[in-house]
């Protein structure tokens, strides 16, 4: 912030000096004024990246001796059944959210983009669930879910469905989890679907009406295709929160080795394989190694993401 | 400019500043070295409880110089974890730091970073302690011994009066502790008590408690060590002790036996209200935690018998002193006096955990000690002698990552997901991964 104290008052008669200062501080004050994100994230995002990276070429165990190892780690990685079952669940629990989440937002945008009664109530309403503790919602979740006395088996039981044992089989852990993270998320994502409904113009609908086309018509033909971009925006962001689910699974099953999520390991995903090996088996080599994939997937999933992006609007 | 994106400036700069005397508060926060009349403030790192308090209050009473803050953490997996993390980061430990009897090995791969006791004159004040108990904190050289014995997790069945009656059994525990000589009549004696128990009430709570403390039994007499050996090998599937342990509760689950609860869960917690099971294999701080659970209601339904298959133990923690503690020296000092005999009996009165010294062990406050919640049971006879003859269980670094993975094992097979030959199979797996062989 060396240049925060250069006056610059603008003066009539300007020295070179003072018209020299001048020239810096219009070249150089936008970089000033963005450095500290930079700064910022060199030291909390891209150094760890790069170190977490470095961690992965060495048998790392966090007590004694780190000795360096090149690759193993990752081809260990690739043959390791554990880490292929939780980069299954991690995208099984993705896909099984995300479509019924994405669903219900649209239909709730749709709804709060009526002329409704208490209408900034309901839109403050859909985002309440995103602003609680997820560790909070996930153990009242848990609760509900619960095999003994939880709400869910109670409720099944009153139309004659035996009581599931839901952290146990892998269907019914997904679908569990992805409650949980719909509970959060759908409203989030509403309000985001609501914002560029009202950015459509109100005469493409009433062209539309005029041509006679019905409302739901109006949806698929008018409303969908300009969504198209905010559609593409909130996939990658939930992708990325997809990729990194962890306090749910985790949570779901507490108490001891909750980290393997479910004695199969059926809802246990890549950041809980990642903390296991880092924290329970105190391998950060091997830890390293599991982080690094999981940012390549993100990569990869993102680049094809950009790549839909390009074609649709080519096609456009 | 505009005056606004002056206005921004401005911000940026008092902004900068603020966040520069942050930073520098937070470092300018720790005192310097310790003097022998200078203030100081030792932090104790404790999980579950130890029942201190009594005791801090009295060393701050008798070292005016010296303030005890004692930070306390519920989940010992959670806490083993952050210490763990602390201890390789060379800062952020207490100067005395508690660790359990699992954990405590895997500290002993990096004794350097802890004061090793025997330059502070432990050898002698090591009859303060049982002998394998002092084993479990000392390198296998011998060389250093990093941990001060707190207390022992001696091995008893707790049991359920009223629902042993209501299924016609006997309710008391002389006779109890005799219908169960090994585990075979334990199982035996659970059939029995489900042709008459009402309801779904259970005869056990679940695997994994039962497993663990057979396993610790079983190990004790041979070969005396689980998944490790003393050269910290896998031999998982090659120790007879952990087989035989696996068997023994698989025949507990085949009997259908257990409640099927995961131990240490809400549901667990829930379960000892609703009546869900009628005996827990029991280590001395277990009594605590049925306490904890159960509540007033529990009060006088339970009791305590012996275990099947003779004495054993499974728990019991010690105190350390991080060699990056400031205040070293007086950190040792605090960690003795509450490791002392006395220290421990002070434990005993306000928590219940039982002393690891044998001083204690004919101490009358100790061995007339009745538990009003357990229908007055003698706690110290049926512990004590457990703990007295026992021979250390050695545990490898890797124990508690092989536990959590196979427990998991276990408890599949326990919810029906697969058979017991399947469960032992991916058990063999599971451990391998974990040991990372």
């Amino acid at each position: 912030m060396s240049d925060t104290t250069i006056p610059v008052t603008p003066a009539r008669t300007r020295s070179p000096w003072r018209s020299r200062l001048s020239r810096w501080d219009q070249k150089g004050s936008p970089y000033a004024f963005v450095s500290p994100f930079f700064i910022l994230f060199g030291i909390f995002g891209a150094f760890p990246l790069l170190y977490t990276f470095w961690v992965s070429l060495h048998a790392w165990p966090l007590l004694g001796e780190h000795s360096f190892t090149g690759l193993d780690n990752y081809q260990k990685l690739l043959q390791d059944p554990q880490f292929w079952n939780a980069a299954k669940n991690t995208l099984g629990i993705f896909v099984v959210s995300t479509v019924p989440q994405f669903t219900l937002a649209l239909w709730l945008a749709v709804t709060l983009n009526r002329k409704i009664r208490a209408r900034t109530l309901f839109r403050i309403g859909v985002i309440i669930p995103n602003v609680t503790s997820v560790a909070a919602v996930t153990l009242i979740f848990g609760m509900i879910f619960a095999k003994g006395f939880g709400l869910v088996n109670w409720m099944l039981g009153w139309v004659g469905v035996a009581a599931i044992d839901w952290t146990a089989h892998t269907w019914s852990s997904w679908l569990a989890i992805s409650f949980m993270v719909d509970w959060r998320w759908t409203g989030y994502n509403a309000l985001i679907f609501l914002a560029a409904m009202q950015a459509i113009p109100g005469d493409l609908y009433e062209a539309a009406a005029i041509d006679g086309a019905s409302r739901t018509r109006q949806f698929w033909s008018v409303t969908l295709p300009l969504l198209r971009p905010t559609l593409i925006f909130t996939t990658i962001t939930s992708i990325i929160g997809g990729v990194q689910l962890f306090t749910e699974p985790l949570l779901f099953a507490p108490g001891a080795g909750a980290i393997q999520g479910g004695t199969l390991r059926q809802f246990q995903t890549l950041t809980m394989y990642l903390i296991e090996n880092g924290f329970t088996r105190f391998e950060f080599g091997y830890a390293g190694a599991v982080a690094a994939m999981i940012f390549l997937l993100v990569l990869i999933i993102s680049l094809i993401n950009i790549w839909l992006v390009r074609r649709i609007s080519g096609a456009d | 400019m505009s005056p606004s994106l002056r206005g921004a400036r401005q911000f940026v700069a008092v902004a900068a500043v603020a966040g520069l005397a942050l930073t520098m508060a937070a470092c300018g926060s720790d005192e310097g070295d310790s003097g022998s009349d200078e203030q100081i403030t030792l932090k104790v790192s404790t999980f579950g409880t130890f029942g201190y308090d009594a005791l801090y209050k009295e060393y701050e009473a008798s070292h005016p110089n010296v303030k005890i803050v004692e930070s306390n953490e519920g989940d010992l997996g959670k806490y083993t974890n952050a210490l763990t993390q602390r201890i390789a980061a060379g800062s952020g430990a207490g100067d005395v730091v508690a660790i359990e009897e699992g954990a405590i090995i895997q500290f002993l791969q990096a004794p350097d970073k802890f004061v090793n006791f025997q330059d502070e004159g432990f050898n002698d004040i090591k009859d303060n302690w049982l002998e394998w108990k002092n084993v479990q904190a000392t390198t296998a050289d011998g060389k250093a011994t990093i941990g001060l014995g707190t207390d022992v997790g001696g091995l008893a069945m707790c049991y359920r009066t009223d629902l042993f009656k209501a299924a016609g059994l006997p309710t008391d525990r002389e006779e109890v502790s005799k219908l169960w000589p090994t585990w075979d009549d334990y199982i035996a004696t659970g059939e029995k008590f489900l042709k008459g128990a009402k309801g779904d009430t259970k005869f056990v709570d679940s695997a994994t408690n039962t497993y663990n403390s057979i396993l610790m039994q079983y190990a004790g007499e041979a070969p005396g060590y689980t998944y490790f050996d003393q050269s910290n090998n896998l031999t998982f599937d090659s120790n007879p002790a952990v087989k035989n342990a696996w068997d023994t509760t698989n025949k507990v689950l085949a009997a259908g036996l257990s409640a099927n609860l995961k131990s240490f869960t809400t549901e667990w917690n829930a379960a000892f209200k609703q009546d869900k099971f009628a005996t827990i294999a029991c280590p001395a701080w277990m009594t605590a935690n049925i306490k904890g659970q159960a509540g007033a209601d529990g009060e006088g339904k339970w009791d305590i018998a012996t275990i099947p298959g003779g004495s054993g133990s499974w728990g019991g923690s010690f105190l350390a002193v991080p060699t990056q503690s400031k205040h070293q020296e007086a950190a040792v000092e605090l960690a003795k006096f509450l490791s002392s005999p006395e220290g421990q009996m002070s434990a005993f009165d306000e928590a219940g955990n039982l002393p690891s010294s044998p001083k204690n062990f004919e101490n009358p406050a100790l061995a007339d000690f009745k538990n009003e919640y357990f229908s007055d049971a003698p706690v110290a006879e049926i512990f004590v002698e457990g703990a007295k003859n026992l021979k250390p269980v050695f545990l490898g670094a890797k124990n508690q990552a092989v536990r959590d993975a196979i427990e998991n094992d276990l408890r599949s097979v326990e919810q029906g997901q697969r058979s017991s030959d399947e469960g032992w199979q991916q058990a063999i797996k599971s451990a391998k991964a974990a040991a990372g062989v």
